[in-house]
């Protein structure tokens, strides 16, 4: 096949365009949130609390955060749904009104990048919100964890900007902090894909 | 049905909008000013979450009668196909809508248009993609409405549409349109797209072979998600 037939082949399945979530967003997401598999609620739970803050430092109260990611074994068990149809590993929570979320979920194991090198725990974080036209891509990591050192991802990050997908922990508790913020000081690394 | 393996390429120049698109005000604040940092695709990108039926209720792809009467406004069958960069249908991909009343109204307590709201319409449906990658919902053609964006700013009618595809990189929220609709060039939103004929492709085409007579039109708007679905995710494993 030639080059030319190969570029008109691909140009028929140009993937649709993205546009905003909009201000009413939980009129249709809303039901599918805070829900998931009934695997969560085991020894290997955390709780994961945050906010979100715009340029101005002010709240985000209509955002949408959507975690995924591998099981406390590390495998990518939610490519299945659950006996209750929800995937592990998965978790939607639009923020409240003073632009926080938190919720609780099983904290996923060191998981196989897929070329050989194994990736520290973290969530791959997809972030919605009226004012973007596209939904943006982040992860988040946890504190402590000797592993964020080798990690294939936090790699590529350059190294004074990685704090910001490090979730700091609770002394003595199974809580992990991480905000988001969308622009300005300490903005939050985000992904192109 | 399992996931499977799903990679994305980058997207063709002018298909997608860019974060910051000042005349859609609020993307102003809201957007990163740093770089992005381009993200390699591990074994978490490639693959996402998938949903079983059980998360479905009966009537979820009916928004016309989750009450206890018919809701008001024009009834239309809203249906098509989902396919990825190759062509290859979506299985088992769950789609979610949202969208205003007929007459241009959100059920929704930060929605203060001063226009009726139905007690018979939520506005709200959700489906999980049959093996062929196809969707199908009964509605009514949502109104048009004013808001904030500028002076005399009205919102073309527009369905809000989130889909899960082979991999989480797939994931995409986008707006349906109707065609023939004069709102569309004044639309900042819609207008965020720079490619013509990609922003052309989100509107729907009005589809007579589905409509059925002496009762409800119908619109079909085929879907394509981003990546090439690979090998099922359990074979990959070997």
């Amino acid at each position: 096949m030639s080059e030319t037939t190969k570029l008109n082949d691909s140009a028929k399945w140009i993937p649709t365009s993205s546009q905003t979530v909009g201000p009413y967003f939980r009129i249709g997401l809303q039901s599918l949130a805070h829900r998931m598999s009934e695997l969560e609620a085991g020894p290997d739970a955390i709780e994961i609390r945050g906010k979100v803050f715009d340029s101005e430092g002010e709240p985000v109260p209509d955002a949408m955060v959507e975690f995924w990611g591998a099981a406390p074994t590390g495998a990518y068990s939610g490519v299945q749904p659950g006996a209750n149809g929800f995937p592990a590993g998965f978790y939607r929570a639009p923020t409240g009104k003073d632009g926080e979320f938190s919720f609780s979920i099983g904290k996923p194991g060191p998981a196989p990048a897929g070329d050989g090198r194994i990736q520290a725990p973290h969530f791959l974080v997809l972030f919605f919100a009226r004012g973007l036209l596209r939904n943006m891509l982040t992860r988040v990591y946890f504190e402590g964890e000797p592993a964020n050192d080798l990690d294939p991802v936090l790699a590529v990050v350059p190294a004074e900007r990685r704090h910001t997908l490090i979730a700091r922990a609770d002394k003595g508790t199974k809580i992990y902090n991480w905000n988001i913020v969308l622009q300005g000081k300490d903005e939050t690394v985000f992904f192109d894909w | 049905m399992a996931s499977s393996i799903n990679t994305v390429s980058k997207p063709v120049a002018g298909t997608q909008p860019e974060f910051c698109f000042p005349p859609y005000v609020s993307s102003v604040s809201r957007s990163p000013r740093e770089p992005l940092v381009v993200l390699p695709q591990t074994l978490t990108e490639r693959t996402g979450p998938v949903f079983g039926h059980s998360i479905l209720q009966p009537g979820d792809n009916d928004l016309t009668m989750q009450h206890r009467g018919e809701a008001l406004g024009e009834r239309i069958y809203v249906h098509g196909r989902i396919v990825d960069e190759d062509g290859r249908p979506v299985r088992g991909a769950l789609v979610e809508v949202w969208q205003a009343n007929a007459c241009g109204r959100y059920r929704h307590k930060v929605d203060q248009h001063d226009a009726p709201l139905d007690p018979n319409f939520t506005g709200a449906g959700r489906v999980i993609t049959d093996d062929e990658g196809r969707y199908f919902f009964k509605t009514i053609k949502p109104g048009p409405y004013p808001w904030g964006n500028h002076y005399n700013a009205w919102r073309p009618a527009h369905i809000h549409f989130s889909l899960f595809g082979a991999g989480i990189l797939s994931r995409l929220v986008t707006q349906m349109y109707f065609p023939g609709d004069p709102l569309q060039p004044l639309d900042p939103i819609f207008n965020s797209v720079p490619d013509e004929a990609a922003r052309q492709r989100m509107i729907s085409h009005l589809d007579m072979n589905m409509a059925k007579p002496d009762y409800a039109l119908a619109y079909e708007w085929d879907i394509v998600l981003r990546g090439h679905q690979d090998t099922p995710f359990e074979e990959a494993r070997r």
